[in-house]
């Protein structure tokens, strides 16, 4: 049973952004999203340094380190593309007005509390804009590998690390699944069709619920 | 009236010990570079200001700017909401030596609590960090059915920022990206240096295009082709130079 990349859970992820969407993509992974809009498809992506409607990295070269993402790369403009200072930004935000945020995690519990941004008391804490993110979007999702680099469910019944936010996810797209949140039990949507219900539970940390169909996750190689 | 002020270190000659500085800037976009290094000058020279709070997103990156600031020793504190960045070392050293103090706070709570500051507001409700270890010791409260943290204003004596066109009023445009935390720094401080890289005469800016008006802003000085952060970081800069 071959795991989905990374790519490929962000393709999956795309495929659920409506036409005209106002997105946030989380720093790293996430930002892959991004690349996979399906055809007649226009997501406006929205950047918590101020920019709404940004385009695609410039050629190594073409920088202009004024108009960067939030995590410091740089981008480009488009038409439409607007500006704006960090209260206005965040009130984007908090304010209901984005329709997706997508977002990464070390641990996503079935109540849909989130931990993404520590992973404990040791060095630096940092946590940028991870907080707010998680309140205000019309729909959190996240993007993960199933399991721990060591083989730890990142699906689990209480989250253990310090939390960004309370009861804010409701869908997670994983290497291996598609799952939901909802009254505060994970329901299993898409699996892959190479593994079994049993299988994918035995990768998870707490109890899969199904209500209806499963559909089998098939993604492309992209 | 003119707000117009000769020189860079004229503009930073009356920040005292201890103060408060909120410096604009997102990582390097907005960075006030020319006027960060003047203050390091300053205090290189005489000593002060020393013991200073910076408020900015971040913590610096590298040798120059706000980690420059750092390195040298003048600030006691940080207040931010990422005190990373692909070189972090310098505050990261000092925080783990116990010689700075940091106050980290969400992002979108540290520009609303930036905004708060400048239109006298002195707390508000968030739903950010609710439940969380940031929200530790703050009273919540629910409305509508659901649970919010109450934050307080946070206000600076001093905000350097930079812009791109400013009038002799102190009217204010910037340069894309680079306006992120200007406008409302410039809001919160009871004093606003901006360094601009045109200067205008009144008029010279349409007045449907000012972002940030003179009445927030009291000294303009002029730096012509600002040096940007990151371009400073690329070539391995280190403020101030060591002479061979």
């Amino acid at each position: 049973m071959t795991k989905l990349t990374n790519a490929q859970i962000a393709w999956r992820a795309a495929q659920d952004i409506h036409d005209g969407a106002y997105v946030n993509l989380g720093i790293g992974f996430p930002e892959m999203v991004a690349r996979f809009q399906p055809k007649g498809r226009q997501a406006i992506f929205h950047t918590e340094n101020g920019i709404l409607g940004f385009g695609e990295a410039p050629a190594p070269g073409q920088e202009d380190w004024d108009l960067i993402n939030a995590g410091k790369k740089a981008v480009t403009l488009k038409p439409g593309t607007a500006f704006f200072h960090h209260a206005d930004s965040f009130a984007m935000v908090r304010g209901g007005h984005l329709d997706v945020a997508i977002l990464g995690a070390y641990q996503v519990a079935q109540n849909g509390d989130l931990a993404n941004w520590s992973t404990g008391p040791k060095g630096v804490p940092a946590v940028g804009g991870a907080m707010d993110l998680v309140h205000g979007a019309k729909r959190v999702a996240v993007i993960t590998d199933h399991v721990t680099k060591d083989g730890k469910p990142k699906l689990v019944d209480r989250c253990t690390l310090p939390l960004t936010g309370l009861g804010c996810v409701t869908r997670i797209y994983t290497s291996l699944a598609v799952v939901d949140i909802k009254d505060g039990r994970f329901l299993l949507r898409e699996k892959l069709p190479a593994l079994s219900f049993d299988e994918l539970q035995s990768l998870t940390g707490a109890p899969l619920h199904r209500d209806g169909d499963v559909a089998d996750l098939i993604v492309p190689e992209v | 009236m003119d707000k117009r002020i000769a020189s860079l270190a004229d503009a930073v000659s009356d920040i005292p010990d201890g103060a408060a500085v909120m410096i604009g800037g997102f990582g390097g976009s907005g960075a006030p570079i020319e006027l960060i290094h003047a203050l390091i000058d300053r205090y290189l020279a005489t000593g002060s200001p020393a013991r200073l709070t910076v408020i900015n997103n971040n913590a610096g990156n590298g040798h120059v700017g706000i980690a420059a600031m750092i390195e040298q020793g003048m600030v006691a504190k940080m207040v931010c909401s990422f005190p990373r960045s692909a070189d972090p070392r310098v505050f990261t050293e000092k925080y783990l030596a116990g010689e700075i103090a940091l106050e980290l706070v969400p992002q979108g709570t540290l520009a609303e609590r930036i905004r708060a500051g400048g239109a006298g507001i002195p707390a508000f409700y968030t739903p950010t960090s609710f439940g969380t270890d940031l929200a530790e010791g703050k009273p919540v409260a629910e409305f509508e059915g659901r649970s919010y943290v109450q934050e307080r204003w946070l206000k600076a004596d001093v905000a350097l920022i930079k812009a791109e066109t400013g009038d002799h009023l102190g009217n204010l445009t910037y340069r894309m990206a680079a306006r992120n935390f200007a406008p409302i720094m410039a809001m919160a401080a009871a004093h606003t240096v901006a360094q601009v890289s045109h200067i205008v005469e009144p008029g010279g800016i349409d007045p449907e295009a000012v972002v940030t008006p003179g009445i927030f802003v009291d000294a303009v000085v002029s730096v012509p082709n600002p040096a940007q952060e990151e371009d400073l970081n690329r070539a391995n800069a280190i403020h101030p130079q060591v002479s061979a």
